[in-house]
């Protein structure tokens, strides 16, 4: 009993906590459903409303919701498959192989992972520009295909990979290729796992470089789409609050049903799990 | 190494009797190119040309589509523009509350957290967690929309217990309280399950002993967990501290930047300069003061874990 009351304030700072991180969520759900009059108004709505429905014909309308949802779906699915290819083979080419300037590539992919990508903003924009790429989805891509996180996540990986089985498979005649997909790399794949939703959230959450590369709506992300909506003369803040809801909610379904990767992932490798 | 450079590519090198210390596979080195060379090609052209770039443009003035050389001018810039050492004062704010506050917030959950007699801790935990799996963007409009001045939910629930209303995001102070609250609430789940990882590291027999000894709770946490927990909370630190350094998404939707730039921080004034003036030199400038600001701060992180092995 005493030991009961005694453990009582930590749940209590629990719930707290938990009350606290989810009613930004909750109002999120809650202002979607709802006028935009309503989210201002005394009392404030509590409860889910049964104005979703027309938020979502009006967010369709206005912005194109639904595309802007399929293009970052694309950029974000397609930077993550090439990124995660290139962070893979560099990675084994840096554990397995003995090359000359090997130490050189390794201490350049330990260097980039300290210089902020700002840094790149501007000779990046006029080389889009010059290029003309601006407005196109391999400007978003391309730049940052080459991830030193990634490479040094996957070298790590690989490093205690034995060489005696890449050996025996060059013995039966299995090419490099064959014996880096079909015999190490199946081994890696939790941090395969771990990095490709890793980047699957970074390109996801990605707005400072979408924001200056695209300028039209056929083309926006869903950042940048969502920022739009602010700069409006009538700001549609249901419609808003819907469309911060359907930005989360893909993370939140890859968060379910891959927590385990989702969390390594997010924490970049920092803990071994 | 230095035999690396000797061992000739491409010859059959099983048998070798030199083989013997050489982790990596048999002194084949050709495939190794070929595997790094996709990455080094991608490096090459889109980090260490612009890379270079900036450096260059940082020495030229770049008004009205000509570029001039100005030498060091416009790191000299740097230090008589206010609004640079305002956007510095602003995150150092952050980095002396905010940091500090969520990193210990962080800290105290995970502990809670990691009791084995917590019921629900794999719900409490998730629920503490929730607000990393946000876009950055949808959170900071939330927060934009809670904040508002008249009839935002946070001043309602303030009238509510019968306080005014607060300005949230249009008056100085209460800009930056409000920015600090938005990023420890997106941030400080995502910390605490860094350290939980790094408290289940701890060998129970630490605690067992401790117990033995006589220890009392408080006594196992400041003696035991957190000299364990040092580099995990070292690293918790740094990587909030790069991360605030970097601020852009979150004030650039909560307030732009405002009011009267108190929430400016240097990525956003790089962007300001750079991509609404054009101002491509001096942006450069900027940018390259942020590299030598958190090149301290890697180099500090760096010291910081040596000396403790």
């Amino acid at each position: 009993m005493t030991q009961t009351l005694k453990r009582l304030p930590v749940y209590l700072v629990l719930l707290v906590g938990a009350a606290l991180s989810i009613i930004p969520f909750l109002w999120m759900v809650i202002a979607s459903t709802h006028t935009t009059a309503a989210l201002f108004a005394t009392p404030l709505p509590l409860l889910p409303g049964g104005e979703l429905w027309k938020n979502l014909a009006r967010l369709q309308q206005e912005t194109n919701f639904s595309q802007v949802m399929v293009n970052s779906l694309v950029v974000a699915v397609i930077y993550t498959a090439f990124s995660c290819v290139v962070s893979a083979m560099c990675g084994y080419g840096l554990a397995k192989f003995r090359f000359r300037g090997r130490g050189l590539v390794l201490g350049a992919v330990l260097l980039t992972m300290m210089i902020p990508m700002q840094v790149l903003l501007v000779p990046l924009f006029q080389m889009m520009a010059s290029l003309g790429w601006v407005n196109s989805y391999q400007a978003l891509i391309l730049p940052f295909l080459a991830n030193a996180f990634g490479i040094f996540l996957m070298r790590q990986a690989f490093l205690d990979f034995p060489d005696s089985l890449i050996e025996s498979a060059r013995i039966d005649g299995a090419g490099e290729l064959k014996t880096f997909y079909r015999i190490v790399m199946p081994v890696a794949r939790p941090q395969l796992a771990a990095l490709m939703i890793y980047t699957f959230i970074s390109q996801w959450n990605s707005f400072i470089w979408p924001l200056l590369m695209l300028n039209t709506e056929d083309k926006y992300t869903l950042p940048v789409a969502l920022n739009t909506m602010i700069g409006l003369s009538r700001v549609d803040y249901s419609g808003l609050m819907l469309g911060s809801l359907l930005a989360t909610l893909p993370l939140l379904l890859v968060f379910i049903i891959f927590q385990k990767q989702f969390v390594s992932g997010l924490m970049g490798g920092a803990v071994k799990g | 190494m230095t035999s690396t450079l000797l061992r000739p590519s491409r010859r059959p090198s099983a048998n070798a009797g030199g083989r013997a210390g050489a982790r990596s596979t048999a002194g084949r080195s050709r495939p190794g190119y070929w595997f790094v060379l996709p990455a080094v090609a991608l490096f090459a052209i889109f980090f260490l040309y612009p890379l270079l770039s900036s450096l260059w443009q940082s020495f030229f003035s770049t008004t009205g589509g000509e570029s001039t050389w100005v030498g060091g001018a416009q790191y000299l810039r740097l230090f008589h523009d206010p609004l640079v050492a305002k956007s510095l004062f602003n995150v150092g704010l952050i980095l002396v509350i905010q940091v500090p506050l969520m990193v210990c917030t962080a800290l105290g959950l995970a502990y809670l957290l990691n009791q084995s007699w917590l019921r629900f801790r794999t719900g409490f935990r998730a629920m503490h967690f929730l607000p990393a799996v946000t876009t950055l963007v949808a959170y900071s409009l939330v927060f934009r929309v809670m904040l508002a001045t008249d009839g935002g939910a946070v001043n309602q629930l303030l009238a509510m217990v019968g306080m005014s209303p607060v300005d949230w995001l249009n008056s100085e102070a209460w800009s930056r309280v409000a920015l600090i609250a938005s990023i420890t609430w997106r941030w400080t789940g995502y910390n605490m399950v860094i350290i939980l990882a790094g408290l289940q590291g701890i060998p129970a027999e630490l605690y067992e002993a401790a117990r033995i000894d006589g220890a009392g709770r408080w006594a196992i946490f400041t003696k035991i967990v957190i000299p364990q927990l040092r580099p995990v909370i070292l690293f918790s630190s740094i990587t909030s501290t790069i991360g605030a350094l970097q601020l852009f998404d979150e004030n650039f939707i909560l307030t732009g930047g405002g009011p009267n730039n108190a929430t400016l921080t240097p990525v956003l004034y790089l962007y300001k300069v750079g991509f609404q003036q054009f101002d491509f030199g001096y942006a450069s400038a900027i940018a390259w003061l942020l590299v030598a600001i958190i090149a301290v701060v890697s180099v500090v992180q760096f010291a910081i874990m040596k000396e403790k092995k």
